[in-house]
């Protein structure tokens, strides 16, 4: 229920944050799902904030892909350290061995074994029975009728046939032996309130999402930036050096970057509110289908 | 950083402090795709700009592939979301929707109007502050109108949007706008709306959604956006008693104990008193803590970590309450409930209640009756089924403390969860507490259960024989029965066909009385263990949560499940008393194992392979299992 005297921001802040709180006093061993990005670091946030004055009472996962930007991972690293984290980093080690990787194999082969079945593999080594994730119900159709307690079968299946119903803020935390759940805090956050709140929490974020020269290559008319080399090159391609930034970030081979002056949150905020395409149109994982991100989800990827 | 940026830094403060007033509103809307409810969700988000090019490109393209309107734009097709719905032209669930505008930020709760409409128009209704009601203007009040407004008044919404379709469809007619208002104001008024706003609109066209339409001038009230931005929601929760719901007990280190949870009503202060209802325990706030720092004050739908002045002892589940103006403390209530499982509602099967942050172990005592959501009539009903709507008794097993919902919502509503399959099965709201009127009071007595036993020279206990029909569990209990009595214990069986005969005699072979049967013979067997006996039940007992129930009525240990494993082929090659003939024949129904399902033990203390071992083997085994327990 509404209160006319808490401002939008607030309201979602601590329904957040209720969300936090109960699957932590229902769960034995939760988890929070750490993929570096902007909701992550809201997450992040509302999970300090659930919790103070007692430290962040679970584990932050990530399931490194090895293909992520460099400057994530340093990040990464930097935050786990200044705010006394537990990390875990999960690595599919039958991917490292045949050499799994977005230019040898695809984006969609090197999503399943690298990201998909990598994280089924954590969950099932730690036994995690709740998996916090950033997942918003904006962010894409499928996702507008998710749960914000989402079940998951032993097999990580989500069935969207068959989901609890979920009404008042009163949520269904039993699952037998072996099932877990994946918990959205940010069900309700559009991407206008993630960098509103961003900004006016000054909640740090990796620095790729401000503008600055990088060295992209044009594909499928979208600007990859060169972030290694590993990353080959075709003929007569050559990287030019452009004023970009990423309004999503993933692995970077597989991650498009606009073009854009925006050094500066207000800046940022500015584009946003005249943008004119949607943040996931910058994923090549997307591209495939309608539908596509749906059938991904009931595969288990987040 | 430059001049640009300076002017952008300050033109985005002064956009962010408007930004901070905003607030937010849930509404549902309800109404089916004929009544053009899709439109009417496309039309506001359209016209807030909160679709993107490239969403747009998609939404072209999948019109022109699967669209119903002949390649133009097809909002139905934004609003869907899930592939398998998409192709079979269905939606199935509740989606939300987000806009916003410079005043408010909106959640649409968008709920289908097909034959699942209880389940996921009570689920969207259940967090929405006000509901836009869709009547296709050619149509007028229907009987699906009555149904939205009858479950959106069930679940305690107090504003509504008329909103009056397809304007343009029937020439912009003030009168058939009228007859429609005065046809629904006659009908409301058996509802307890506050506040019932009826506007023509066109969704198609615009008319009457953002500004005035210029087609209908004859209109002065306001358009639906306009009042959507505009209407004064969530002030009575400020108003209303403080209470939060204590959701985790926060303990950093031995100096600091907060009690973490989200104030559900009121406002709380430090200073003030607060008690726990349920134990009396009460307390002075000493602070209210958050990361942001200590607050002097905080209101509803704040999450706030408080710490009292005295220790008291406090955990997740309790609710702390304004001292002045108690909740209701019972074990016992009337509520309304919404069944919302395909598995039945069976009397007197235990099934838990979330209330706040507590779960409680909850039957329902007594089904007064269920309401046609068409009629409003109200029917006598011996079980509910998916979409049901029921008034009823719920017993409890410990008092817990609650207020009624339309007082307090968040301190009113609760979830049944069965214990099985863990499915959400039920959404309920409280009317109010009920005292006992039988006063049943447990007797405490001097002479206790373990003291019979001990004067016996045994431990007491139940065997529970679970098992199809002709799995030998009556033969093998008989003889476990025989032995004990040789070794001088004092036992009594309690046999499925013998106590149908008498105690049971009354209840019949649906899921409805098999329950009831078991319970009673969990009940009985109860008395039994606290007579000091050996009891063996031998009962078929095919449900699970039954035999878990009569399992919960003992303590720890004193009831062994004995699972009698014999194939269902072995058992109808036995056929002693010739039923699997007749169950086969189909004269018999609900025959266990036929034709109705026997759910096996997934975790029986004994186990016995009824198609391979005698039964004489059998009870030995039994009796030897007792001595390692050292229950004999």
């Amino acid at each position: 229920m509404s209160t006319s005297r808490l401002t939008h921001l607030r309201q979602l802040e601590a329904e957040s944050i209720h969300i936090f709180r109960e699957v932590v006093a229902e769960f034995e061993k939760p988890v929070m799902l750490y993929s570096i990005g902007k909701d992550s670091a809201v997450l992040l946030h509302l999970a300090r904030k659930a919790f103070y004055p007692s430290p962040v009472p679970f584990p932050l996962l990530h399931v490194d892909t090895t293909w992520k930007f460099r400057e994530m991972i340093h990040f990464r690293d930097t935050i786990v350290k200044d705010y006394g984290l537990e990390l875990l980093v999960h690595i599919n080690p039958d991917g490292v061995k045949q050499g799994v990787g977005p230019f040898t194999h695809g984006s969609a082969l090197h999503t399943d074994v690298m990201k998909t079945e990598a994280l089924k593999q954590a969950l099932n080594q730690y036994k995690f029975d709740a998996a916090f994730g950033g997942a918003r119900r904006d962010e894409e159709a499928s996702r507008a009728k998710e749960r914000v307690f989402s079940f998951r079968n032993e097999a990580h299946r989500w069935d969207p046939k068959n989901q609890r119903p979920e009404l008042w803020n009163l949520y269904n935390g039993r699952v037998r032996k072996g099932e877990s759940i994946r918990a959205f805090p940010l069900s309700n956050w559009t991407e206008l309130d993630i960098w509103q709140y961003i900004y006016m929490e000054n909640i740090p974020i990796v620095p790729l999402y401000y503008a600055a020269e990088r060295p992209v290559v044009e594909r499928e008319g979208m600007l990859i930036m060169v972030d290694d080399d590993r990353m080959p090159l075709n003929d007569g391609e050559t990287p030019m050096m452009k004023s970009v930034r990423f309004r999503t970030l993933g692995c970077y081979p597989l991650t498009g970057a606009i073009e854009s002056t925006a050094s500066t949150l207000p800046e940022i905020i500015q584009e946003m509110l005249v943008a004119r395409t949607s943040e996931r149109q910058g994923r090549l994982i997307d591209k495939d289908q309608a539908g596509s991100m749906e059938k991904k989800k009931q595969e288990g990827y987040f | 950083m430059d001049q640009r940026t300076d002017t952008v830094t300050a033109e985005i403060d002064v956009y962010l402090k408007t930004q901070e007033q905003k607030n937010l509103l849930r509404f549902i809307t309800c109404g089916s795709v004929d009544d053009g409810k899709s439109t009417f969700i496309g039309r506001l988000l359209w016209d807030s700009k909160l679709l993107f090019e490239d969403q747009l490109a998609t939404l072209t393209a999948e019109s022109k592939r699967v669209g119903t309107q002949n390649g133009e734009i097809d909002y139905a097709l934004l609003l869907d979301g899930l592939q398998a719905e998409r192709e079979q032209g269905i939606t199935i669930d509740v989606a939300y929707r987000f806009f916003a505008t410079d005043k408010r930020k909106f959640i649409v709760a968008d709920t289908p109007g097909h034959e699942q409409y209880t389940r996921n128009m009570v689920t969207g209704a259940s967090s929405a502050d006000l509901a836009v009601i869709l009547i296709d203007a050619r149509k007028g009040v229907l009987i699906q109108t009555m149904r939205h407004s009858y479950l959106v008044n069930l679940l305690g919404i107090k504003k509504v949007v008329l909103a009056v379709n397809k304007m343009d469809l029937v020439d912009y007619d003030e009168a058939v706008f009228e007859k429609i208002r005065s046809d629904y104001h006659t009908f409301a008024e058996q509802l307890d709306f506050e506040e019932i706003i009826p506007i023509p609109v066109s969704a198609l066209k615009g008319d009457n959604m953002i500004g005035a339409s210029k087609a209908m001038p004859w209109h002065n009230g306001s358009s639906v956006l306009d009042y959507l931005e505009n209407v004064e929601i969530g002030a009575e929760d400020l108003s209303r008693p403080f209470r939060m719901p204590v959701q985790w007990v926060n303990r950093p280190n031995l100096d600091f104990r907060g009690f973490s949870g989200t104030i559900a009503s009121g406002t709380v202060s430090v200073g003030d008193e607060i008690v726990e209802p349920a134990s009396g325990r009460s307390s002075r706030v000493a602070r209210i803590v958050t990361f942001d720092g200590d607050l002097d004050e905080a209101i509803a739908g704040q999450a706030v970590t408080l710490t009292l002045e005295d220790e008291i002892d406090i955990s997740r589940g309790d609710i702390l309450c304004a001292t002045k103006d108690r909740p209701s403390t019972a074990d016992q209530f009337e509520a309304k409930i919404v069944w919302m499982s395909s598995e039945p509602m069976l009397p007197s099967r235990t099934y838990l209640l979330k209330l706040g942050t507590g779960t409680t172990a909850a039957r329902i005592s007594d089904l007064k009756y269920t309401v046609n959501v068409n009629t409003m009539e109200h029917m006598a009903s011996k079980k509910l089924e998916l979409n049901d709507i029921a008034v009823c008794n719920l017993a409890l097993d410990k008092a817990i403390s609650f207020d009624p919902y339309s007082e307090i919502p968040a301190t009113g509503s609760f979830i049944l969860i069965d214990r099985f399959t863990n499915a959400t099965v039920a959404a309920g709201m409280i009317d109010f507490a009920l005292r006992r009127a039988e006063n049943i009071h447990w007797q405490s007595v001097d002479i206790h259960k373990d003291a019979r036993a001990e004067q016996k020279g045994q431990k007491a206990s139940v065997l529970w024989f679970t098992g199809l029909s002709g799995s030998g569990k009556s033969t093998i209990a008989n003889l476990v029965e025989k032995k004990l009595h040789a070794m001088n214990k004092h036992t009594y069986l309690l046999d499925g066909d013998n106590v149908r005969h008498g105690l049971n005699k009354d209840l019949g072979f649906t899921d409805a009385d098999r329950v009831e049967n078991i319970r009673r013979v969990g009940e009985t067997s109860k008395l039994m263990v606290d007579a000091g006996l050996i009891t063996l039940v031998s009962f078929i007992s095919p449900f699970r949560s039954e035999r878990q129930m009569a399992r919960g009525l003992l303590e720890d240990g004193e009831f062994l499940e004995v699972f009698v494993d014999t194939p269902l082929e072995i058992c109808e090659a036995r056929d002693i008393k010739g039923l699997y003939k007749k169950a086969r024949a189909g004269e018999i129904k609900n025959f266990t194992g036929i034709s109705s399902d026997y759910e096996r033990p997934e975790n029986a203390e004994i186990v016995i392979d009824g198609g391979r071992i005698s039964p004489e083997d059998a009870a030995d085994q039994i009796i030897e299992i007792l001595e390692r327990r050292k229950l004999i």
